[in-house]
């Protein structure tokens, strides 16, 4: 790996989004106003939303960061600017490292806005650590952004690509203790559960646990995130057989 | 020094075969700096094929290829070929600029050859436009810039000209035989048969087969005929 053409990579990328600022609104501001909208929703039941909110913010970044990526990779593929990288001095782990840095920092901005908000005007008394909150996020960002680029190599095509998002991130949704604790769900799913990685966001953002508790969340997240480059970055293929 | 001492590109029997279907079958020709070379041939013929085994993306099935004497697809080769795809290559959401330089910048090129590409390839005045606002002709032009950079001592143009007006394909042959000149080794693919005469040197592929390797002055006269359409046509026919 290379550090410069990986930030070089990182930096394309970034001056791509400038050029789309809807696309760059949408990432920022569509998580944000949607926890405003739960916030808002749950202004009648006291509690509710310091108990729920906080659990989104280690969702939206996953579900965002795996949609922009998976079709923003694929592009790369299907128009031939991937093919081109690859007779040029770029190696796979420079180009999927510059994704992982781009859109984690993204995941980064996000994560920090969608917080600021919700522990000032949405009111948000949550009794977790702030900074930890935002770790998720980014954490949350790049386990999308990670998934996003292994995936795509599945998808033939824009539309399939953006079928994944049901087909993968829907069941992690509904196990991740959002809809159900995962404490009560029947024993083999609790767990399947217990090794997703959006489980994991949610866990790490749970108030009042030790911090052994912590670090295995955040260990199982890592690890997600560490092998979902791998397998994204060994599907980029340099040779067509 | 005997220009066959230093060949930059030796094919022998190169074979290619994808899915079951034989792309390519055994074709041999070597290539020297200052050649511009047409591959010429129908759509389907594999010109893409054997563009993109010698660049090293298409996996070879037998034979070899050799490029500045390192078997095709060698990590060395990065950056020292020029690659031009029939699709543009390049990011629609950049301008030219942002385009080339984020290419530049991997291929550890100075910014004054960014600019000195852009000149090259007449797009200086269009260099702060999104790609995706330009026609079909001015995106070509970006990605020629891009294959370019460095001054490549090979360059692997596939379809560079298709689907341009006569002035700009003017142009642009003009420049293939410029960067020729210089000493770089020109590969040009096209289907249009016309081109032919622009070219030093035609490779005629049919069907994965090499019909014929020459001048264009040999075609005409070994096929008796006055085009390079009827030329093909005969040979193909097999008179």
């Amino acid at each position: 790996m290379n550090l410069r053409r990986t930030l070089l990579t990182s930096k394309r990328i970034f001056e791509q989004l400038l050029h789309d600022p809807r696309t760059l609104a949408l990432l920022l501001l569509v998580p944000t106003a949607l926890v405003g909208l739960l916030a808002w929703s749950l202004v009648n039941r006291p509690g509710a939303f310091d108990s729920v909110g906080p659990k989104l913010l280690g969702v939206f970044p996953l579900i965002v960061m795996f949609l922009v990526t998976s079709v923003i990779t694929l592009r790369e593929r299907t128009v031939g600017t991937l093919e081109r990288l690859f007779t040029l001095p770029l190696t796979k782990a420079d180009f999927v490292a510059g994704y992982a840095i781009a859109f984690g920092a993204l995941a980064l901005v996000q994560s920090v806005l969608v917080s600021v908000l919700s522990y000032t005007w949405y009111g948000l008394a949550h009794q977790g650590v702030p900074w930890r909150i935002s770790l998720v996020a980014l954490c949350a960002g790049l386990l999308g952004t990670a998934f996003g680029i292994a995936l795509s190599a599945v998808a033939h095509t824009e539309f399939q690509a953006v079928q994944f998002m049901p087909a993968f991130i829907l069941p992690q949704l509904l196990l991740c203790g959002l809809v159900i604790p995962v404490s009560q769900l029947p024993s083999v799913l609790r767990g399947v559960a217990d090794v997703l990685p959006m489980t994991a966001a949610v866990h790490a953002i749970t108030p009042l646990q030790s911090d052994l508790y912590y670090l295995g969340q955040f260990a199982i997240m890592l690890a997600y995130i560490f092998a979902a480059l791998v397998v994204g970055a060994s599907t980029l293929r340099r040779v067509t057989k | 020094m005997d220009s066959s001492d230093r060949s930059t590109l030796e094919v022998s029997n190169l074979r290619v075969v994808r899915n079951g279907n034989e792309i390519l079958k055994s074709i041999s020709f070597r290539a020297t700096p200052g050649e511009l070379i047409g591959l010429l041939g129908p759509s389907g013929s594999g010109k893409s094929t054997l563009m993109r085994s010698l660049l090293g993306v298409q996996a070879i099935t037998g034979g070899s290829a050799r490029i500045l004497e390192s078997s095709a697809g060698s990590p060395s080769l990065r950056g020292r070929l020029g690659y031009m795809a029939q699709s543009s290559a390049v990011y629609l959401d950049l301008t030219v600029e942002e385009n080339i330089r984020y290419f530049a910048g991997v291929l550890v090129q100075p910014l004054t050859e960014v600019a000195r590409v852009v000149e090259v390839v007449a797009l200086t005045s269009f260099s702060h436009r999104l790609v995706s606002s330009l026609s079909g002709g001015e995106r070509a032009r970006v990605s020629l810039g891009v294959a370019l950079l460095g001054s490549p001592p090979v360059l692997i143009l596939d379809e560079p000209t298709v689907g341009l007006d006569p002035i700009l394909r003017r142009d642009l042959w003009r420049t293939f035989a410029d960067l020729a000149k210089t000493g770089a080794t020109v590969i040009v693919s096209s289907h249009v048969m016309d081109e032919a005469a622009r070219c030093a040197r035609l490779l005629l592929l049919r069907d994965g087969t090499l019909l014929f390797d020459g001048t264009p002055a040999s075609l005409l006269a070994a096929s008796n005929a006055t085009g390079y359409d009827e030329a093909f046509e005969r040979l193909i026919e097999g008179d």
